[in-house]
């Protein structure tokens, strides 16, 4: 009888730490690109129902300042009792970075990041509520993020109008004027030497696929 | 006894190849700058094809990549006993939108085809051939790339052409175009059905080599996601 007890106790102690367990993830970073520094990454373990963007809705103005300007920080509000990082400088191109997130709840399974590629109008890659609640202890995925564009602002290229080194413009300007007003994949930049005069941009400054790698392990 | 033959029947069920599916498939366009035309959505038999890699572009895929016209693919799958579901957009596809629609596949319609003119483009298509349709249910998702059909040079001219053989590309819906441009390409070196190099495009509206746009009208691949719920 005793013995059925303790038996019992275990197996209500051990479903307790299932249901209680902390879930942590350890976040690497790679920039894929040729020479588009990203903006100060941000990232975010939030519950069900939130999305930063989706493909073909209209961005929000917390979107636009990211997209436009790199600053991630009114995405991050919008979650801002989530468990959240972001980053104290850029990822230059070649770089890798990695940081750590611990969910407060179960609720908080899904993983957002975000970042601008700066040496463009409105160009920006991330990952999008991924969800991680299939992910047991020690399990790595490696996914991809592709360039999209916020579709905020036209892709002139112009001198002024993209704010990392290849030209230090403008970044965030609340004005919408792209041809498509929605968010969708990028088309790439075209660069002077692809025969956009104008481009204040180069050829290194292209880029094409995946732009950013991202290992998820949860430790 | 009983539970017997209902297991009997299931296996029955199961096994056989000819049962019907009911999928609800979401098709978005990821490009910024691009429309698609009427998509064709053609559920049909293992060996068929809407087109082949490597393969020169039958004449009813030329209709549609050069011209948007699906109504001649449609006849020769019809021909074919496949699940046709035509135009679910009912019209053109923007950038960044999304249809979505519910069809059943019966017989051996186990593959599943779309197609859909890239505009603007001379005979650009987004497009899958012959996808094995998953069998267990839940949610696929696929990443489709442009395709050439190599059946028009890639001048890039808009004029308003989209007839079969016809050189030039027949509009920009988003009307972001140039015009009274000289052509970006004089041949087509490979008259296959192939990838798309993508466009070329200028900044010159009144001009230049092309009549598209290059900061509008580029692509990178995929330019459509295709998610397949088996139900």
């Amino acid at each position: 009888m005793r013995y059925l007890t303790i038996v019992a106790l275990l197996v209500s102690l051990a479903a307790c730490n299932d249901r209680d367990e902390m879930k942590e993830y350890s976040i690497t970073i790679t920039n894929l690109t040729h020479n588009q520094p990203f903006s100060p990454v941000a990232g975010v373990l939030h519950a069900a129902g939130f999305k930063a963007w989706q493909t073909g809705e209209v961005a929000s103005d917390a979107l636009e300042k990211l997209a436009e300007g790199g600053d991630a920080s009114g995405l991050l509000a919008m979650q801002q009792d989530s468990p959240q990082y972001h980053a104290a400088a850029p990822l230059f191109a070649g770089e890798t970075m990695t940081f750590q997130l611990m969910a407060d709840s179960d609720e908080q399974d899904r993983l957002t990041l975000a970042t601008m590629l700066i040496n463009t109008n409105d160009a920006f890659s991330g990952i999008n509520a991924m969800e991680l609640d299939v992910m047991g202890h020690g399990h790595t995925q490696v996914v991809y993020g592709y360039a999209l564009d916020a579709g905020t602002e036209a892709n002139t290229e112009l001198a002024g109008s993209i704010p990392g080194p290849a030209d230090g413009g403008e970044g965030y300007n609340p004005e919408r004027n792209d041809v498509t007003s929605k968010v969708t994949n990028h088309g790439g930049v075209v660069s002077q030497q692809d025969g956009h005069m104008d481009s204040v941009l180069s050829e290194s400054h292209r880029f094409d696929g995946p732009v950013m790698r991202v290992e998820i392990k949860r430790l | 006894m009983k539970t017997k033959l209902i297991a009997a029947v299931l296996t029955g069920l199961f096994s056989s190849t000819s049962f019907a599916q009911d999928l609800s498939i979401s098709l978005t366009n990821l490009s910024h700058g691009n429309h698609f035309t009427p998509v064709l959505v053609a559920a049909h038999a293992t060996q068929q094809h809407m087109y082949q890699l490597g393969e020169a572009a039958s004449s009813s895929l030329q209709a549609m990549a050069e011209g948007g016209d699906i109504s001649y693919l449609s006849t020769d799958f019809q021909a074919l006993a496949a699940d046709l579901v035509s135009n679910p957009a009912a019209g053109l596809m923007a950038p960044g939108q999304t249809v979505q629609f519910e069809m059943t596949t019966r017989h051996d319609n186990n593959r599943l085809s779309i197609v859909a003119m890239i505009l603007p483009t001379n005979d650009g298509f987004v497009g899958v051939d012959s996808l094995s349709i998953p069998k267990k249910r839940g949610r696929y998702e696929y990443f489709l790339n442009g395709y050439d059909a190599g059946t028009e040079v890639n001048d890039e001219i808009i004029n308003g052409a989209g007839a079969p053989g016809a050189p030039g590309i027949p509009a920009d819906p988003l009307g972001a175009n140039g015009s009274n441009a000289s052509g970006a390409a004089q041949s087509e070196n490979n008259q296959g059905v192939h990838v798309h190099r993508g466009v070329l495009g200028d900044t010159d509206v009144n001009g230049g080599i092309s009549d598209l746009d290059s900061r509008v009208h580029r692509w990178i691949n995929p330019v459509a996601r295709l998610i397949i719920e088996v139900k």
